[in-house]
């Protein structure tokens, strides 16, 4: 198990947003994480990446305990995320979105980035030439010295994708990447995920709104409603589930 | 190649600046033929280089972090005094702490004005790591008010720690050892590094602060290390600027390191573009010049047989003016958060062409 949420229970004052709740994610597994509307999905995600700290339970990433640790060190250890409402550095071009990320790996000094010493032009040199890599394999790097904010919708969530590849992760958190897409761009979004999962050997969690849209890719879907799982299983299996679609649907008055 | 590209523009500022200095400190007065004219201009480059120095380092921390702070007098004052009590002689001390003698250390210590330039820079650095480790975990205007009043406490120790500062007296009789060579060579010197800075990854830490806390901390940024770093770059300068400036005026007293002198900071930085140095620096310069031109307005004047009373800080009303006209019209400030370049200016002149041309066209 590379990530594993055990007991995990989120509460706001007097609001259980997520209680019991057991995930588990095999390497170079993709799971979507479904529910209706305030189910708790994003919820999950914010103590996941250590926005949030857990009323109770655990978190580990390969056996390590990262409960309640400050979501920067967790993004080193190795989780990354999107988010729901597109948090790109919009002021910033492209290229320097996706060289914030790589920040944090820097070896040079202050004194060496002011000084422009051998050093960090090295290191500068090297990380635009990742950033490049990166934004290349998005198909976004004909646009890198653009303004992050003046892309097209779809680039936007292909480069929120791209900044948090670039922090390297073991496990990536997507949180409705397909939000806003009409039917034919998510298709082709959902494959562009499996594409990278495999590129770069990637644990996916994808929080999804719509059923229709994870199925095709996942390998196992969670089913969240009111903060706790109420089905686990093959796309197949949960798509079925009476739960499930009372869920989704409601559930039909008898007189 | 590439190296050559990157210092080609410092080069030319660098040349810019000497020029000013080798022009002012040339014979003016012989050359312009208005008597005392030399030593006006020289005060007024002195002044725009200090408050160049200021500007730029307000702006770091408010315009390329995000982080509103309010605490830059503060922090000058805290160079303006460190810089005044190295540097006085023994003597000098002497005469003005004639209520409470000066603790004994102090006393007899005098330094040259470089190596108290720089410690006034790193005490007011300090300072702001005392007080950036409890404010920084602020935002917005919580932040603003915090270093409001941490600046103000700064002054009120200052007012009160007459045995170091002399109180409410001030100091008086400092070496005036500035020059446009301390002052230009600290605003070009303060410029470069913190252009160096900004366009570095550290530069990128920092504004994907200011656009986006929560995915800034999500790409692994160490917030609470880059804002701590960029307060206490920004209060080093802000020192350095207090002590060049208490230097310039050879007379200090806490009274003018009160919080109006922050917001002239601020007008500086907002002006002339929150996120552009060379925006500050233009602002700086202008803001500096019209309140000198300015002075104008508050004299008395005759007309004939009708006289026109001076008011008293109506310069003060017209900077307001200006200010509410630039944010109405120029809400970014006058660059907004990009830089002046020769790329641009060709462009700007490419676009002014144009626009003649059309004029031209439509009127025949």
């Amino acid at each position: 198990m590379i990530l594993e949420v055990r007991e995990m229970r989120m509460q706001f004052g007097g609001l259980l947003a997520v209680d019991r709740l057991n995930l588990a994610l095999k390497q170079g597994e993709l799971v979507g994480l479904i529910g209706p509307n305030g189910a708790g999905k994003t919820t999950v995600f914010n103590v996941i990446t250590g926005v949030y700290a857990p009323t109770r339970g655990t978190i580990t990433l390969e056996g390590k305990d990262i409960t309640g640790m400050r979501p920067d060190l967790i993004t080193r250890m190795g989780i990354a995320r999107t988010f729901q409402n597109i948090r790109l550095f919009s002021r910033m071009s492209v290229i320097e979105n996706v060289l914030v990320s790589l920040h944090w790996r820097l070896r040079s000094g202050v004194f060496d980035a002011i000084l422009q010493t051998r050093k960090y032009r090295d290191e500068e040199a090297e990380m635009r030439a990742k950033a490049m890599d990166l934004l290349a394999r998005v198909n976004l790097d004909s646009v890198a010295d653009l303004p992050a904010g003046s892309l097209p919708y779809g680039s936007q969530r292909r480069l929120e994708i791209c900044r948090a590849l670039a922090t390297e992760p073991k496990v990536l958190l997507l949180d409705e990447p397909a939000a806003g897409m009409n039917p034919a761009e998510s298709i082709e979004l959902m494959k562009f995920i499996q594409k990278i999962r495999d590129e770069f050997g990637l644990t996916i969690l994808l929080i999804e709104h719509q059923m229709r849209v994870v199925m095709g890719i996942s390998e196992r879907i969670v089913v969240l409603d009111h903060g706790v799982v109420i089905a686990e299983g093959t796309p197949r299996e949960v798509s079925r589930n009476p739960r499930v679609i009372e869920a989704y649907l409601g559930v039909e008055q008898h007189a | 190649m590439q190296l050559s590209r990157y210092w080609k523009r410092d080069i030319v500022i660098l040349l810019v600046a000497a020029f000013v200095v080798a022009w002012a400190n040339g014979d003016l007065e012989g050359l312009l033929g208005i008597p005392g004219w030399q030593s006006y201009t020289v005060r007024i480059i002195n002044m725009c280089a200090i408050n160049t120095v200021l500007a730029l380092s307000l702006n770091l921390v408010n315009g390329f972090t995000g982080q509103f702070s309010l605490g830059h007098a503060g922090f000058m004052a805290l160079g303006a005094y460190t810089t005044a009590l190295l540097t006085m002689s023994a003597a000098a001390k002497d005469r003005v702490f004639f209520m409470t003698p000066l603790v004994e250390p102090l006393r007899k210590l005098t330094l040259p004005f470089l190596p108290s330039l720089i410690l006034a820079g790193l005490v007011a650095g300090v300072f702001s790591l005392v007080v950036g480790v409890p404010a920084l975990r602020l935002r917005g205007d919580y932040l603003g008010i915090a270093t409001l009043g941490f600046a103000e406490i700064i002054r009120l120790v200052i007012q009160n720690a007459r045995s170091v500062t002399n109180g409410a007296l001030g100091l008086k009789g400092i070496p005036p050892v500035v020059n446009l060579w301390w002052t230009l060579g600290a605003a070009v010197l303060c410029y470069l590094m913190l252009k160096n800075l900004i366009s570095s990854s550290y530069g990128r830490a920092f504004k994907s602060i200011r656009e986006n806390e929560i995915a800034a901390q999500a790409m692994g940024i160490d917030l609470f290390k880059h804002k701590l770093l960029a307060f206490f770059i920004s209060s080093f300068w802000a020192g350095v600027g207090g002590g060049l400036l208490a230097s310039l005026l050879t007379t200090i007293d806490p009274v003018q390191f009160k919080f109006p002198l922050t917001f002239q900071v601020l007008l500086m930085v907002v002006l002339g573009g929150m996120g552009s140095l060379s925006g500050s620096v233009i602002s700086a310069t202008i803001v500096t010049y019209l309140m000198e031109f300015l002075r104008v307005v508050e004299e008395t004047h005759y007309l004939g047989s009708i006289t026109i009373p001076g008011v008293p800080g109506l310069r003060m009303v017209i900077f307001s003016l200006t200010l509410v006209l630039v944010v109405v019209w120029y809400p970014k400030g006058l660059m907004g958060d990009r830089e002046l370049s020769a790329e641009g200016l060709k462009q700007l002149l490419a676009r002014f062409r144009k626009a003649i041309r059309l004029k031209g066209e439509s009127s025949s």
